[in-house]
């Protein structure tokens, strides 16, 4: 078996991905120079009365760019297509891009259907408006259904992650196993790592675990914040004082120092992150019964029901979570007790669970501060006041008038804060804290990869540059969420 | 504005005391000291042995007494050992009677001693924090003019062209951390692998003598990722500006586009960039602990993930003491800042 070149059989399309990027370039740096210096076409007055404007030279420039733009994305296309269809033959990429074939169809299923309906679905169809926001949407779903189909399905991972080959240490991208075996994939895609791992299958093993991770922390993040701030900006007084100083404080520790000290070997043996676990996890729980009783508390015979179910299975997922054999806290001295083995519904690791805890207490207060200061701006509106004259409770006027007329900005923090809350756990892995050092998140193998990184940097880019698209793809969904949320 | 300045202090002050107090309490909590006793004595240590070496450094007193002692309120603690050798926290071992004081602290100006570097952790804050200064100032002389011209261009003619193309640089600037840029800058400008040896992939020579070629690449990383917030802030400013009444006016007026921009809504756009710049600071803080690990310079940044992994107490806070103070000093200054540039806002 010989090594695989980049594009292999398609080589001759470089040239002309090349040329048209050059193109691309070139005519997208003249457009910001012209962009300085003025330049909007004249216009010409005819004898007849017609005008007749000329575009000018930003006009041709912009032409310029979108033709060669519209090249490159095509030449691309092309590129994972053909590479789709014929395999190793066009080298490295189109190898890619046939391990990628379940996700390619998820993203085109998901586009299709979300263009066809768009006029019905609300704020998610107007993304399908704002190209900048398709492009976002596409690069976090690419994400999230590699990480689905890859890490949970292993459908587009071809070696296990942890396992060595002998003679693939630091290899380059493209190298064949030495005597691979049949039914094996016989191509390490991406290279070996420092310990002869493939580079290629961890990346994607890596990106379930983010996924896995990030938007399930961030929604935590989202309920303390929003419990503690909207009683602290509509009442205000010294509840806000206090939550205030609070959030200041946590606010006022440099994000490093504080991973250092919560999450170490050492903390989790004396059981504060489960003690803090407790505590943040109990948001969600607070703020689902709340907002369910403040609505229909009207109606006993239906809320009573209601709330038993949804509390009762909220509580089971909540002792699930925090109790671990059947002990809440386990410290070598002491333990608390919680939900006996048999009920519980699964375990977490405790690395996650500190790493989990550790970045839902770091992003809290400043979603705090955001719900705080929409509470504050919002309570001042008539159809608050009309609320009040009604006579609703406090907490129905927060939940269910404030809250709804602040999602907008929400919403669109909620997708910077997924970016935010990613490249905080990359920040982790990047200095070894929390996940086992043989875990394949993009962080720890950033950290892993930077030793050699001057001789052998194909193990430490591919994570970085997934972490890049992922988080970029986040905040381009974010500009395109603030856009159309915007216009109406 | 006297009071308020003073209000604030007093607020700056209690809040550093809380969280010193956090940290405090996290350095001392048992695994911790635990682990600090393995290090400093031997590995193999017995759990009796652990306990001993612990309390005779003064280790296992109640933390409201450790805490007193490190801020200087109460006396430190002497141990007299069975062979009659006696060690206290402000004196070394062999002290006569008379050289013997009672309280060392932070109010009379000892910050303790570093039991990783061996050293008096005030020398090595000093010294490190000179080192992180070099390259704090050379990181806002890069961002700060890049990102003011990059927000002004992008703020002037909002939705045009030149517009989208700068916001889009500077998405992707906030969309990547600095371990991302600095693991692509070293790998694209100073690896074997890409052949483009512009650059030196490590920054141990800057310390003492900062080239362009050395010190670079961990300037523009860092820079890079604060540059987009700041420049986003910067054309949120522009383009309101450029919507106001007498920017109208002055088009009308017939002044030209390129004086209405630098003569009428430069000055009035850059006061919100100023407040972003400056809570910005402590961000950065975070960027200059990850380059100086990743291009392995030695300041501050390295400093407190050595004392931090190395649960080296009294480093570690006086680490925090300072990061602290750099936050809280921001916010002020960025208040203050903000009413003497921005004449409409008084503060009563």
């Amino acid at each position: 078996m010989e090594h695989l070149t980049w594009t292999g059989a398609l080589a001759p399309l470089n040239l002309f991905l090349a040329l048209a990027s050059a193109v691309l370039i070139i005519a997208a740096l003249a457009q910001i120079v012209a962009g300085i210096v003025s330049s909007s076409g004249g216009r010409a007055v005819y004898a007849d009365g017609t005008m007749d404007a000329n575009k000018g030279v930003s006009g041709f420039l912009g032409m310029i760019v979108g033709y060669s733009f519209a090249a490159v994305v095509c030449i691309a296309l092309i590129y994972i297509v053909l590479g789709a269809a014929m395999g190793t033959t066009a080298g490295i990429l189109g190898a890619m891009s046939q391990q990628l074939v379940p996700v390619w169809l998820a993203l085109v299923l998901t586009f299709a259907l979300s263009v066809t309906f768009k006029r019905k679905l609300g704020l998610y169809g107007k993304l399908f408006d704002s190209t900048v926001g398709m492009i976002g949407f596409g690069l976090v779903m690419f994400w999230v259904y590699a990480g689905l189909f890859g890490g949970a399905l292993d459908w587009v991972t071809t070696h296990d992650t942890l396992s060595q080959y002998s003679g693939m240490k630091n290899k380059a991208p493209g190298t064949p196993l030495r005597g691979g075996e049949d039914g094996e994939y016989i191509w390490f895609l991406l290279g070996g790592d420092n310990l002869a791992r493939d580079v290629f299958s961890r990346l994607f093993d890596g990106a379930w675990v983010v996924i896995k991770i990030a938007p399930f922390a961030t929604l935590f993040a989202f309920m303390v914040g929003i419990t503690l701030g909207l009683p602290a900006g509509y009442y205000g007084g010294k509840l806000d004082t206090f939550l205030s100083f609070l959030a200041n404080l946590i606010l006022a520790f440099p994000v490093i120092l504080l991973f250092y000290l919560l999450v170490t070997p050492e903390i989790v043996l004396t059981g504060i992150p489960n003690y803090m676990a407790l505590v943040l996890f109990v948001f969600p729980l607070i703020f689902l019964a709340v907002l369910l009783n403040s609505r229909y508390y009207t109606q006993p015979s239906f809320r009573t029901p209601l709330l038993i179910i949804v509390l009762g299975f909220g509580a089971w997922f909540y002792l699930s979570l925090v109790s671990t054999d059947g002990a809440v806290v386990a410290t070598p001295t002491y333990s608390i007790p919680g939900l006996p083995a048999f009920l519980d519904g699964f375990d977490i690791d405790p690395n996650l669970l500190v790493v989990f805890v550790s970045v839902v207490f770091v992003n809290a207060p400043t979603v705090f501060r955001i719900v705080r200061g929409l509470a504050m701006d919002i309570k001042t509106r008539d159809y608050v006041a009309a609320a009040q004259t009604r006579g609703e409770g406090p907490w129905y006027i927060m939940l269910w008038e404030i809250l709804p007329n602040a999602r907008g900005p929400l919403i669109v923090d909620f997708c910077l804060r997924i970016g935010y809350t990613t490249i905080l756990l990359g920040t982790l892995g990047f200095f070894g804290l929390g996940l086992s050092s043989e875990s394949p998140d993009w962080g720890t193998t950033i950290n892993a990869g930077r030793r050699l990184l001057s001789i052998y940097p194909h193990a430490a880019i591919a994570p970085a540059v997934s972490l890049l698209t992922l988080v970029l793809g986040l905040n381009l969904l974010a500009d395109g969420l603030r856009e159309e949320s915007l216009r109406d | 504005m006297g009071l308020f300045i003073l209000r604030r202090l007093g607020v700056m002050l209690v809040t550093a005391l809380c969280l010193t107090f956090i940290v405090f309490w996290l350095t001392n909590l048992y695994p911790n000291l635990e682990k600090l006793a393995k290090t400093q004595g031997n590995f193999r240590m017995s759990d009796e042995a652990v306990s001993s070496y612990l309390g005779n450094r003064g280790y296992l007193e109640p933390l409201p007494v450790k805490f007193g002692q490190w801020l200087g309120v109460v006396p430190g603690w002497v141990t007299e050992l069975e062979n009659g050798t006696v060690m206290g926290r402000c004196f070394p071992e062999n002290a006569s009677v008379e050289e013997r004081r009672s309280f060392c602290g932070v109010l009379q100006g000892d910050w303790g001693y570093s039991t990783v570097f061996r050293e008096d952790v005030g020398k090595i804050v000093t010294t490190r924090l000179a080192l992180t200064g070099k390259l704090m100032l050379w990181v806002l002389v890069l961002m700060v003019p890049m990102a003011l011209i990059i927000g002004v261009l992008a703020g002037m003619r909002e939705g045009s062209k030149l517009d989208r193309s700068l916001s889009t640089v500077s998405i992707m600037s906030t969309a990547t951390p600095e371990y991302v840029s600095g693991v692509i800058f070293i790998a694209v400008f100073a690896s074997s692998a890409f052949g483009l040896k512009w650059f030196k992939g490590s920054a141990t020579s800057a310390m003492e003598n900062a080239t362009f070629e050395n010190f670079f690449l961990p300037v523009l990383t860092i820079s890079l990722y604060g540059m987009g917030y700041i420049a986003r802030m910067t054309r949120a400013s522009m383009t309101e500006v450029m919507t106001a009444q007498y920017i109208r006016t002055a088009r009308l007026k017939g002044v030209s586009f390129g004086n209405i921009v630098i003569k009428h809504a430069l000055r009035n756009a850059l006061i919100a960039p100023f407040t972003v710049i400056m809570l910005q600071i402590p961000w950065l803080l975070n960027g200059v602990v990850i380059v100086e690990t990743l291009f392995n310079y030695k300041g501050f940044g390295w400093v407190l993930v050595q004392a931090a992994s190395n649960n080296d107490i009294e480093l570690l806070l006086a680490v925090s003491v300072v990061s602290v103070f750099v936050v809280l000093l921001t916010q002020l200054i960025s208040d203050i800042g903000y009413v003497f540039l921005n004449p409409r806002i008084r503060i009563s």
